[in-house]
């Protein structure tokens, strides 16, 4: 198992150390620039982008612009890169990163078609990289590095492990820990397809084995197996740790898609109850509101 | 999107999968002529979205022209599970030894397609018994896979050998049309040991749709939906008369739960995206409008990159243009709330500073 800090922060005896090199591939479109400001304002170290036609240019008068991610990849040696390219041209962007060497890939477009998330999936495994999304917010370690779209009000550091489907609940339930005193260590977007680069129980794995982690907050959401699979894995392995649920999409109608391609529940299989009972099962509470989650956190940790 | 069965078959009959005649219509003109080329006995089956047609009436028996004038519209009335008949398919009877389930879905979290098979079909596939499960990767099913499902089901014969196609068929039109669900229940064993696909059912990922120029004719939308996708929302109409406005897919259903926690009904989901601005919170202002059911608003919004400034104006901007006459209940969290407030003092929004208070008061309005 790849260890995701040493991805996000390296080795202490890195030169770069807490300060990995992140190329954002996108970087002169609408929703990339944007992004990338707001990613090098909270510290990100934005290395390189990569814009085919543009390369010898400059974005922010400061950060090289390539044509391809082996360009960018040569000049720079990061291992870290972000995607914002339109969903049709995830595929081809993706394998470009995979081929050039990058080893954490984050892949914010929605609406990729799920054959070209598996096929991306197939590279990254033959790499041993790790995709995380599509249609995620992204991943971050507060107030170190951000990866992603997500604002930066809501996190500040602390102990706490959130892994997310949703992206605007991500930041609902974190602001709600901050103001509660509860800081995050890590926050993983999965993101909200049907198929995940890394999964609940993906990440789940990446953060179980923090030594200082005091607290998990599993975010879910209807559609798929995910949850389930995750709460099975925390009773195999006696996880102990304060954990506490959240499912969204208890009031929606079956078969019907909500909003995002992976909320849908087919017969029973993606439906909020039976996500619930297997975390009771797993002695997790589930929280009825965004705003209970810090409050049945606090409450397991008493325990 | 979810086909229908008269669309899935569509399908199916393109990847020679056995088929009884069928015909579709939309009205009982149409379906009387269906009926004299098909000819007595058949059966008349509603064409709806969702599950469940049998136990609810919506499939009927038919052998003469006096039964066809009552059923056909009683089964075109029908309702089953808020869904109104998009059609009705008439169908041969089939005189049927045993019936089998077949499906091809794609199993998410192991990332591959699955086989579920079984010798028990007929019924939903939660009391589907006996299900052998396959995980087959993401090719085609091979000769070899195929035909150990069949004698997994305990057939033999041309009946094995009719399964054993019918898996490879289906599996090929799975991949060639990227398809999350196809599901042929049931599969029937006829007399002479043929099989035939009785029901066809079909989801197909949407994301996908830009490759598929041959499944846009089955796309099926209400007006507003259909308004509500070019604007680059997500909104599923829902039956009851509180609107409920949000950014992000997880926020609005989390704010539906809530909303129905506390005895509200909603009338949408309407997701705006992950950003929201003046432009787009107007835009979802406008389609709500449009909706008649609706008594009022409840907006949850997380302005995280987004001003929630940026929002109040949009609202502003709808009350100026007589867009909304209905009571808004809103929660605005985030950079610059402070100022959202002031800004919509005294108009028809009221603003909120958690979204379980907005919620109250929207249940407790709507009652008046």
């Amino acid at each position: 198992m790849t260890d995701i800090f040493e991805l996000l922060k390296g080795k202490p005896e890195d030169v770069d150390y807490e300060k990995k090199g992140v190329i954002v591939q996108g970087i002169t479109g609408s929703y990339g620039s944007i992004h990338a400001k707001q990613m090098i304002s909270y510290g990100t170290n934005v290395v390189a982008g990569v814009t085919p036609g543009k390369g010898g240019q400059k974005f922010e008068e400061t950060i090289p612009i390539y044509n391809s991610m082996q360009e960018a990849v040569d000049a720079t040696n990061a291992k870290i890169s972000i995607i914002f390219v339109p969903a049709k041209f995830f595929l081809s962007a993706a394998k470009e990163a995979l081929n050039s060497g990058i080893k954490l890939l984050v892949a914010i477009p929605e609406h990729v078609p799920i054959r070209d998330t598996m096929e991306a999936l197939d590279l990254a495994k033959q790499k041993e990289a790790i995709i995380i999304g599509p249609n995620t917010p992204g991943i971050m370690i507060p107030e170190l590095i951000k990866i992603g779209i997500m604002p930066p009000m809501p996190f500040k550091a602390g102990k706490i492990a959130v892994l997310s489907k949703s992206g605007t609940l991500l930041y609902e339930i974190s602001d709600a820990l901050t103001n509660a005193g509860f800081g995050q260590s890590i926050t993983i977007g999965i993101g909200g397809d049907p198929v995940n680069g890394t999964r609940l129980i993906d990440a789940f794995e990446m953060v179980k084995d923090i030594s200082d982690l005091e607290g998990l907050v599993i975010v879910g959401e209807i559609g798929g197996d995910s949850e389930e699979m995750l709460a099975k894995k925390i009773i195999e392995l006696g996880f102990n740790k304060p954990t506490v649920a959240y499912i969204a999409g208890r009031a929606a109608p079956k078969e019907k898609r909500m909003g995002h391609a992976g909320a849908i529940v087919m017969g029973t299989y993606g439906s909020a109850e039976s996500k619930i009972s297997m975390f009771n099962k797993a002695n997790i509470p589930v929280a009825k509101r965004p705003a209970e989650v810090p409050v049945l956190l606090a409450g397991k940790m008493e325990k | 999107m979810q086909l229908l069965e008269f669309q899935a078959k569509e399908i199916f009959r393109e990847y020679k999968i056995n088929l009884l005649n069928s015909i579709s219509s939309t009205n009982i003109e149409d379906g009387r002529k269906h009926a004299k080329e098909l000819g007595y006995p058949f059966v008349i089956k509603i064409q709806v979205p969702v599950g469940g047609r049998g136990k609810a009436g919506g499939i009927q028996k038919c052998q003469n022209d006096d039964e066809f004038d009552i059923k056909y519209p009683q089964v075109m009335d029908l309702v089953i599970k808020g869904e109104k008949a998009r059609a009705i398919l008439l169908e041969k009877m089939a005189d049927i030894k045993k019936e089998l389930y077949l499906s091809i879905f794609l199993n998410r979290s192991k990332r591959c397609y699955t086989i579920i098979a079984s010798s028990e079909g007929g019924v939903e596939i939660e009391s589907v018994k006996n299900q052998i499960i396959k995980e087959i990767g993401l090719g085609d099913v091979s000769d070899e896979v195929a035909n150990e499902v069949a004698k997994e089901m305990g057939l033999d014969g041309i009946t094995a050998e009719g399964v054993a196609d019918t898996l490879k068929k289906l599996s090929k039109l799975t991949i060639e049309k990227e398809a999350e669900l196809v599901e042929i229940n049931p599969l029937a064993i006829m007399q002479d040991g043929t099989v035939m696909a009785l029901d066809g059912k079909f989801v197909t990922d949407d994301n996908a749709n830009f490759r598929h120029d041959e499944l846009q004719k089955y796309q099926e939308k209400t007006e507003i939906e259909e308004q509500a996708e070019k604007s680059g929302f997500s909104l599923v109409e829902l039956d009851g008369d509180i609107a409920v406005v949000g950014n992000g897919a997880g926020l609005v259903m989390s704010t539906l739960d809530m909303l129905s926690d506390n005895g509200g009904k909603p009338a949408c989901f309407l997701d705006v995206g992950g950003g929201a601005t003046t432009e787009s919170v107007y835009e979802a202002l406008t389609l709500i409008s449009k909706l008649d059911r609706v008594k009022g608003i409840l907006v949850n919004l997380y302005g995280g990159i987004v001003k929630t400034t940026v929002v109040a104006e949009a609202f502003l901007k709808a009350y100026e243009n007589n867009l909304i006459d209905i009571p808004v209940f809103s929660r605005l969290k985030g950079t610059e709330s402070e100022k959202a407030k002031e800004m919509l003092q005294g108009s028809r929004t009221n603003i909120f500073d958690s979204v379980e208070e907005a919620i109250n008061a929207a249940v407790m309005g709507i009652k008046k």
